[in-house]
């Protein structure tokens, strides 16, 4: 079995990157470097109004006063931030209309992906702002959105026709002086992903982005905000693959959720970026600040993640729970193989009345995967009657990778209760020997296993995502075993 | 100059102290030692003071209890009455006692005993010259290089303590009962350090208590090496019951070799701010650590339990359980971080703190850290706080229980968890009765002490009016 294992291992490890291609398409690039002449070609290119000009600025003066934060369990090759191209836009031919309009080869990337526009458009009834590196190409579904006065659109879009909204609620949740990765985001910005959602409305249809880094040497920087509006529901996916390069790329994204009294935001994630060879070398660098907000009472944020790519995961969607009586959810899969390194997980701060949080993080770790869950639950004193459960597991596969988990407990008053547990374990030779003794090859029953210790998490998904997910994780780790 | 007084305690104020008196700190090093003492010096230099910024000290701000003003002596201060210290004991315990007044050893008969069977205890700086050889083997092995600056500053300074030695294959019958009494008119900081190494296949019952004796303020730094040979089992305790203007900053490294078993249990029952540094290092396979902890606290009491368990040998087991119980304005901080090396395989490791908090002014920070590079292990941590189960609560009083009974019976039911993991029947029936006490409030100062010691011992009990049940 030992060397059966080994053998799976190895072939596993040694599997190629499968959405490793990169599409040629024209792309316009700002100058290599980082200054304010960089920040103001690229609200130039974009056509930006003062406001943002002027809060771009703001943020880079600031991030010129810090320093990258070294607390991570990662290890971090230096990132000479001079050496990145900040904005790479694909060259617009005309203003597309349709579908049929849109770069082929656009559309053949997509393809390969398995990300089809016309099928998700027809069969799915998924609305998809598809972006390729930093400029929205595609948006479809937004005559059917608006006449629910949904704005789906992308971000340069809504800074154009939403000013208003956009100013209101931008840096509301994650403030440029938030971190470095979010001072860096909000002076460089490209482009990302806007919605908004009026008082009462259920959208209808589960709203979707695809990013991709597509041309080398660029960082690519989103910025997505969605706002609900009281008593709205809104389910959001955004899913990434990246095609394969040997230099590192630096992936800075900023998300901010506003949910209102008695709204609902699920955002759902499933991360594939390019993680990498298998000595390590290449892959992305993602560092992510996701927060929500329940502004008033009896608002939902819920935050799903499959995180299976990237050479560096850094990332911990948040909620702040100021409303009363609103909920956060988090629920995590993170899978670390090869040289993957993961540190992510969640924050919870309770600031209302009977707020509730739950967190389930499951981590996988293979190869010489290093995987942390680092969360922060804090109940402060005013946040009587709350609740929190979180449960952390690390599964490790092999005995050169890494499971850690770095829990932050913090109450502050005596009517609340807060519950955390976490087990550490390689996957159970008794469930294995089961499995095998019934005829059920290792590999299978790897996947299997994998997949009953994920489905917590799994099941949280939306359907169009579950699969997706799902495939990910059989790919990602069938048969490594130590 | 031998002595400052009430000074903050700064870096300044220490470099200045140990460069104008290396002579007389030194006076009973080996060559070793002294040169393990000049290069501490170096590294203190370089860490200087944490403050809440470092990752270690977020939580416990040590910025007021630096700053307030303390003597330093380096010579033992004279006592009228050396037999106060020794009133600390346990009644109806047969224990061999050895006393530490102000973090020097008070010797009731000569500064080091050595006993029939080959156990050596008493005063650390006698045993400097006494046993050179035995102190060189073992000073300062266990803390090695550890870049944390309390130990660094005691190994600079530290001129006695306890050293104790059990010979392989001894079996201590008496539990050693360890008492450290701070006694002093006017503020003091001290630093003291223990040596206990217990031989291979000897075993050891030691009760380590930390007193005072009034309500004056003190800083103390005192760190302890425990080295546990092949097969050796150490019982140790360790009882804080300061008053509410000290400081203690407790430092253990405990070095177990294979099979080694140690069983810990820290009982902090009073204290102004209480850290405890526990480090277990696994030096050996199939070695075995328990380690208990009990926390009672309240008005602006702070406790801050910082354990690291090292699994750097392959097959061991530790077991942490942190319980506390925290009222009015107390914070209570748990910090275990278990570290499971590449090799380690086999490893079974487990973490536990749960706390209670009973105002709305009292804080838990808890972080029970895990750190795991190898497949093999078996590793879990839970962290729980809340308050009084209603349901449990519902259930005495629906039977005739007061309130207030009810609740003691219940927090006294929390606490058992870690006082009935007491092997010793005397000391258990003490700690029951103090954490009794305790949770009724009634563990008030005496004058001359914290703790009630000297007075005749009642059995307490809870009030529960039998009749009504």
């Amino acid at each position: 079995m030992e060397s059966d294992s080994n053998k799976i291992i190895g072939e596993f490890t040694q599997g190629d990157y499968k959405y490793g291609f990169v599409t040629d398409i024209d792309t316009e690039f700002a100058p290599r470097g980082l200054t304010e002449d960089t920040i103001r070609f690229i609200s130039a290119k974009k056509q930006e109004p003062e406001f943002l000009l002027e809060f771009r600025l703001k943020a880079f003066r600031h991030w010129l006063t810090m320093t990258q934060p070294k607390w991570a369990h990662l290890h971090i090759d230096p990132i000479n931030f001079q050496d990145i191209i900040y904005y790479a836009a694909p060259k617009k031919k005309h203003q597309l209309e349709n579908l049929d309009q849109v770069d082929p080869d656009l559309l053949a990337t997509f393809n390969k992906l398995g990300i089809s526009l016309e099928e998700q458009k027809k069969l799915s009834g998924v609305a998809v702002d598809a972006v390729i590196d930093s400029v929205s190409v595609k948006t479809t579904f937004t005559e059917t959105l608006s006449k629910y006065g949904i704005i789906f659109c992308s971000f340069s879009e809504a800074v154009l026709k939403h000013p208003n909204l956009v100013k209101q609620y931008m840096g509301s949740v994650v403030p440029y002086t938030d971190n470095f990765f979010a001072s860096l985001n909000s002076a460089v910005f490209s482009d990302g992903s806007f919605c908004y959602i009026p008082k009462g409305v259920r959208c209808p249809v589960e709203l979707s982005t695809y990013f991709r880094i597509n041309a080398a040497n660029t960082g690519q920087f989103e910025r997505t905000l969605i706002v609900a509006e009281e008593g709205s529901y809104v389910s959001y996916m955004e899913g990434c693959t990246a095609p394969q390069r040997d230099e590192n790329q630096l992936h800075a994204a900023i998300v901010e959720i506003v949910a209102m009294k008695d709204a609902e935001v699920k955002y759902s994630t499933v991360q594939n970026w390019y993680p990498g060879d298998k000595n390590g070398k290449g892959g992305i660098y993602n560092f992510v600040t996701k927060r929500g907000i329940c502004k008033g009472s009896n608002a939902k944020i819920s935050w799903t993640q499959v995180e299976t790519g990237s050479a560096i995961t850094w990332k911990y969607p948040s909620c702040i729970l100021l409303g009363d009586n609103s909920v956060g959810e988090f629920y995590s899969v993170a899978v670390t193989n090869n040289h993957q390194q993961a540190d992510t997980g969640t924050k919870m701060q309770h600031l209302g009345k009977n707020t509730r949080s739950t967190i389930i993080s499951k981590g996988i770790s293979a190869g010489k995967g290093n995987n942390s869950y680092r969360g922060l639950v804090r109940i402060t004193k005013n946040a009587v009657n709350s609740r929190n459960y979180s449960q952390c597991d690390s599964l490790l596969l092999g005995s050169q990778c890494g499971a850690h988990t770095f829990p932050y407990i913090q109450v502050e008053n005596k009517s609340s209760i807060v519950e955390h547990e976490a087990t550490t374990s390689k996957i159970s030779e008794d469930q294995l020997f089961y499995c095998q003794q019934r005829g059920i090859d290792m590999e299978s029953a790897i996947g299997l296993i994998v997949n009953g210790y994920a489905k917590e998490v799994l099941k949280q998904l939306p359907m169009e995502f579950a699969v997706e997910a799902q495939k990910l994780l059989s790919i990602s780790l069938e048969g490594s075993v130590g | 100059m031998e002595t400052t007084v009430q000074q903050s305690i700064t870096l300044e104020r220490m470099v200045h102290l140990f460069e104008s008196n290396r002579q007389v700190l030194a006076s009973n090093d080996t060559a070793l030692l002294s040169e393990i003492r000049d290069k501490a010096f170096i590294l203190f230099g370089k860490l200087g003071f944490p403050d809440t910024k470092m990752e270690a000290w977020r939580h416990t701000d040590l910025k007021d209890s630096l700053e307030r003003g303390y003597d330093y002596y380096l010579h033992p201060l004279p006592e009228e009455d050396v037999q106060k210290v020794f009133r600390c004991n346990i009644p109806h315990l047969d224990t061999a006692i050895i006393g530490q007044l102000n973090g020097w050893y008070v010797s009731k008969e000569v500064p080091l005993m050595e006993l029939g069977n080959g156990i050596i205890m008493g005063s650390l700086a006698e045993a400097k010259k006494k046993y050179p050889a035995l102190v060189d083997k073992y000073y300062s092995r266990a803390t090695g290089d550890t870049a944390e600056v309390f130990t660094a500053m005691n190994t600079a300074f530290a001129q006695d303590g306890i050293f104790i030695y059990v010979p392989a294959g001894v079996k201590s019958t008496k539990p050693v009962q360890l008492i450290n009494v701070i006694h002093h008119y006017e503020n003091l900081f001290l630093q003291s350090r223990n040596l206990i190494v217990i031989g291979d296949n000897a075993s050891l019952s030691l009760v380590h208590c930390d007193d005072s004796y009034n309500q004056q303020a003190s800083f103390s730094n005192i760190v302890t090496e425990i080295f546990l040979g092949e097969n050796a089992f150490l019982d140790h305790y360790k009882l804080q019951n300061l008053n509410n203007n000290s400081t203690l900053i407790s430092t253990v490294y405990f070095q177990l070799e294979a099979a080694a078993n140690l069983e810990s249990h820290y009982l902090s029952l009073n204290g102004g701010l209480l850290r405890n540094n526990i480090r277990v290092l696994f030096n050996g396979t199939h070695g075995n650590a328990d380690i208990y902890g009990l926390y009672l606290m309240d008005r602006r009491q702070h406790i801050d339990n910082h354990v690291f368990v090292d699994h750097a040998s392959p097959d061991c087991t530790s077991n942490e359980i942190f319980k506390g119980i925290l009222d009015e304005n107390a914070h209570g901080v748990f910090n275990g971080h278990v570290l499971v090396r590449r090799n380690s395989t086999g490893t079974d490791a487990r973490q536990t703190n749960k706390n209670i908090l009973l105002t709305d002014t009292a804080r838990v920070n808890s972080k029970p850290f895990l750190e795991i590079y190898n497949d093999d292990v078996k590793c879990s941590h839970g962290s729980t706080t809340g308050q009084l189960d209603s349901e449990a609560l519902f259930y005495l009083r629906q039977r005739g229980i007061g309130e207030e009974s009810a609740r003691m019976l219940l927090m006294f039911a929390f606490a058992n968890e870690i006082v009935g993991k007491i092997a010793i029947p005397q000391l258990r029936q003490r700690i029951e009765d103090m954490v009794k006490k305790r949770l009724q409030g009634e563990l008030q100062i005496c004058e001359q002490c914290v703790l009630h010691c000297s007075t005749p011992e009642q059995p307490v009990e809870f009030k529960i009016d039998m009749s009504k049940i």
